[in-house]
């Protein structure tokens, strides 16, 4: 099924193998097809409909990689949109346990979801790693030894449990076991409670008056994965009664694409802790949103292939410019190639403010000194040049820039200016070969262009190490009196 | 309160949503334009019956012409009988035929597996069966006591071991008791196992097989539990379970919550498997027959 889907996006989109931005209609496109992906995944239709409206907001008008297909482009971005919504950019947030002892933990969740199991890999994980002293107790009295399953956890687990005494109500049962975590000196209680209904007003009342009597530092909702369209019914009907303070995802090792997590995380806004991959008492795991967000798109391959276009490219580019370099050449093309990585990469004024040190330059352009549209019309009169004339531009004769003018809607004069700035980069590239060490001086500015990963790591074109940044930091490097922070000559050029 | 009338209320929600988006702009008798597809299509996939399935069915009501128009009691009655008739061919009643008569319960965890068959077990009992239960989850804690409890509470004799026993052994054992002791009906229990665990659905398979030792014919029904909240992983569910045990039958739990099981309709188009009975409460007498109807009429709201 997830086969046919990428399949099918990959038709779709065979005809559309354009480069340069994503349009409107690629992303409309392709984004019916994730919606799909996402509800086969389990998204509920409410969290789908929001996420795809976002996600193609900012798809729209982003850069296609060379290599890969839009619709392959939307897909990462899709993805990158998932990790994001799964809280992948964040620090994880501890458990707050440290807190005058004991720490109340309550678990809740429908019949099934796998509360108890949790609580017992729960409580063994903040055993063994956190170093706490641990106390489980079962408020389980609706399902027929549910309680005693507990115990034998606490057996296996060598975790301690509240003795069960027959006949106490939840509450009763809660508010013992935090008196006895108290009396006896554990750090932590967890309390796992009966599996309810949504729908179940008597159970969730039920709920809300043992969270109130215990005043819990954490209440985690335990879901599992499986969950289906439901997930925003439960999410919603329990974040209503108490105050979520986080998700626990079961179920994770089965085959299911866990859409639920994306629907439990949208609906609670609490973060997703714990995700529960096994049987065994320890497999119970630190959510990670990045492997969730491939699996809920189902398209994992799509999204590697991506990437690693991606990484191809600026590796391509650092080498093919460092090739050149090495040598000392440097035509027109290379010239326009740096043009459109910095119109790529939102212009002048966007490049600016990124790049540190370049706060003159931005000033320059703010107050008008150099025209932003300058580097329109500089690509324009390049792509004016044949093929001849833009590797060996020196055969430009004066009948031959009054052409070239014609044909770019620009004066000789621009023309001229284009090829003193060509001149000038030129001549740094062949002092620069002069000095050797390319390769490590190379490495050294891939360094710095890579050091802007957006959150579109998928849109990398402007930012390898051929970029123009890297230019302006050659020119930087020589300290030439005129280069100042912007490719030689370029000063020139945008004087009127 | 009848099955019913908790399967109503629990499918309310559902209803109700299917009412708000029809009603938002239905007023009065209007052509079954896209709009009001679309729509139609959503609330069937907000209702766990996957985006195919709803397409499908959205096709068909594009298909019928509803030229003249129709008002919001016709969509309803119209995507239920369009439900209906997928169901329908489905709603199969779990009918004892031989003695005894041994039927298999799988399922992955938590889908209500011991709970299901203390609800068989009570309704073969009032049926006038004889009926044993075997408690083959040696590997859940508790998961012996809780169905121990369960036969004491419906009156029925258990057979079991120890937790972390040999379950294939239990279950030969208790085929064994249940033919010399002129049983109708023995259900056996086994572990919750994710379908993607090869060496558990191994374990399951084998126990199918020891099963058949004493009598070839058994087990004579594999039933798959099925837990309604469960979106469309219920799918893979089916057919692994299939491979592995021969799944002969479904039941489907907890739809007396918000979920409305819409993924039965998926399932039902795509491997046809009858469905038995639903869980509709936590109570003993909470497990009724599925009827097609009935389930169809509450996934659309329409009125009977």
């Amino acid at each position: 099924m997830f086969d046919s889907l990428s399949e099918q996006l990959g038709g779709i989109f065979e005809r559309l193998r354009g480069r340069g931005a994503l349009t409107e209609i690629d992303v409309r496109a392709a984004m019916r097809e994730v919606r799909v992906a996402l509800l086969e995944a389990d998204v509920a239709l409410a969290v789908v409909k929001d996420f795809i409206e976002n996600a193609t907001q900012r798809a729209i008008g982003a850069e296609v990689i060379k290599s890969v297909t839009p619709g392959q482009q939307v897909v990462k971005i899709v993805n990158d949109c998932l990790v994001e919504l799964l809280g992948g950019e964040e620090e994880p947030i501890p458990l707050k346990i440290a807190v005058t002892p004991p720490a109340v933990v309550m678990m809740v969740g429908l019949q099934g979801s796998g509360k108890t199991t949790s609580s017992a890999k729960l409580a063994s994980w903040l055993s063994t790693r956190e170093r706490k002293k641990v106390m489980m107790a079962s408020l389980d009295v609706a399902r027929p030894a549910a309680q005693e399953q507990l115990r034998v956890l606490g057996e296996q687990t060598g975790i301690a449990t509240l003795p069960i005494i027959a006949g106490q109500t939840p509450v009763q049962i809660a508010e013992r076991a935090r008196q006895s975590a108290k009396l006896q000196g554990f750090d932590v209680v967890v309390l796992d409670t009966a599996g309810r209904l949504g729908v179940d007003e008597a159970l969730m009342a039920e709920m809300a008056a043992i969270a109130s009597a215990t005043t819990p530092d954490e209440i985690l909702l335990v879901v599992d994965s499986l969950t289906g369209q439901d997930a925003v019914n439960v999410a919603a009907a329990f974040k209503e009664r108490v105050a979520l303070t986080g998700v626990i995802l079961t179920r994770m090792d089965g085959d299911a694409r866990g859409g639920a997590a994306l629907s439990m995380r949208s609906v609670t806004g609490a973060p997703i802790r714990f995700a529960g991959v096994g049987e065994k008492l320890d497999a119970l795991e630190l959510f990670d949103a990045r492997r969730v967000a491939g699996r809920i798109l189902g398209m994992g391959d799509i999204v590697g292939l991506v990437e690693k276009a991606a990484a191809n490219f600026e590796a391509d580019q650092a080498e093919k410019m460092a090739e050149k370099l090495a040598k000392g050449q440097f035509d027109m093309d290379d010239l326009r190639q740096q043009l459109a990585q910095m119109k790529k990469m939102g212009g002048l004024s966007g490049l600016a403010a990124m790049m540190p040190g370049m706060g003159a330059a931005k000033k320059a352009m703010d107050s008008g000194a150099v025209n932003p549209k300058m580097l329109d019309r500089m690509e324009a009169i390049i792509l004016s040049m044949t093929m001849k004339e833009r590797t060996k531009p020196e055969i430009l004769t004066a009948k031959r820039k009054i052409r070239i003018a014609n044909g770019s809607g620009t004066t000789v004069q621009d023309v001229n200016k284009v090829l003193k700035m060509h001149q000038e980069m030129a001549n740094v590239m062949k002092r620069l070969k002069k000095m050797g060490g390319m390769k490590g001086m190379m490495k050294m500015l891939a360094g710095m262009g890579g050091g802007m990963p957006g959150p579109e790591g998928a849109a990398p074109g402007g930012e390898g190490p051929g970029g123009a940044i890297d230019l302006g930091a050659v020119g930087r490097m020589f300290g030439r009196p005129g280069m100042g922070s912007l490719p030689p000559g370029f000063n020139k050029f945008g004087r009127k | 309160m009848s099955w019913l009338g908790k399967l109503t209320q629990g499918l309310a929600k559902s209803t109700k949503r299917l009412a708000d988006n029809i009603t938002g702009l239905a007023t009065g008798t209007l052509p079954l334009d896209d709009e009001r597809l679309d729509e139609i299509e959503e609330a069937l996939i907000a209702a766990d019956l996957g985006p195919a399935v709803a397409g499908r069915i959205r096709e068909r009501l594009a298909d019928q012409k509803f030229a003249k128009g129709i008002d919001e009691a016709g969509i309803r009655t119209v995507v239920a009988e369009e439900v209906e008739k997928v169901l329908a061919p489905v709603a199969l009643p779990l009918a004892i035929t031989r003695r005894p008569q041994v039927v298999l319960v799988v399922g992955v965890n938590g889908s209500g597996k011991t709970t299901t068959i203390a609800k068989l077990a009570r309704l073969f009992k009032a049926d006038g069966k004889s009926v044993m239960l075997a408690a083959g989850d040696t590997f859940r804690a508790a998961a012996i006591a809780q169905l121990k409890i369960w036969a004491d509470r419906v009156g029925v004799p258990i057979i079991s071991g120890e937790q972390g026993g040999d379950a294939a052994g239990l279950a030969f054992d208790a085929v064994k008791r249940a033919m010399d002791e002129g049983i109708d009906v023995l259900i056996i229990d086994t572990a919750g196992r994710l379908q993607n665990k090869a060496g558990l659905m191994d374990e399951l398979a084998k126990m199918k097989r020891v099963i058949g030792k004493l009598d070839p014919s058994a087990p004579h029904d594999v039933l798959l539990v099925l837990d309604a909240t469960t979106g469309q992983n219920a799918l893979s569910q089916i057919e692994v379970f299939s491979q592995v045990a021969g799944v002969t039958g479904l039941v489907m739990t907890k739809l007396d919550g918000s979920a409305r099981g819409g993924m039965l309709v998926a399932a039902a188009e795509k491997y046809r498997l009858p469905i038995h009975a639903i869980g509709v409460g936590e109570g003993m007498d909470d497990l009724q027959p599925f009827d097609a109807g009935e389930f169809a009429r509450a996934l659309a709201g329409a009125e009977d």
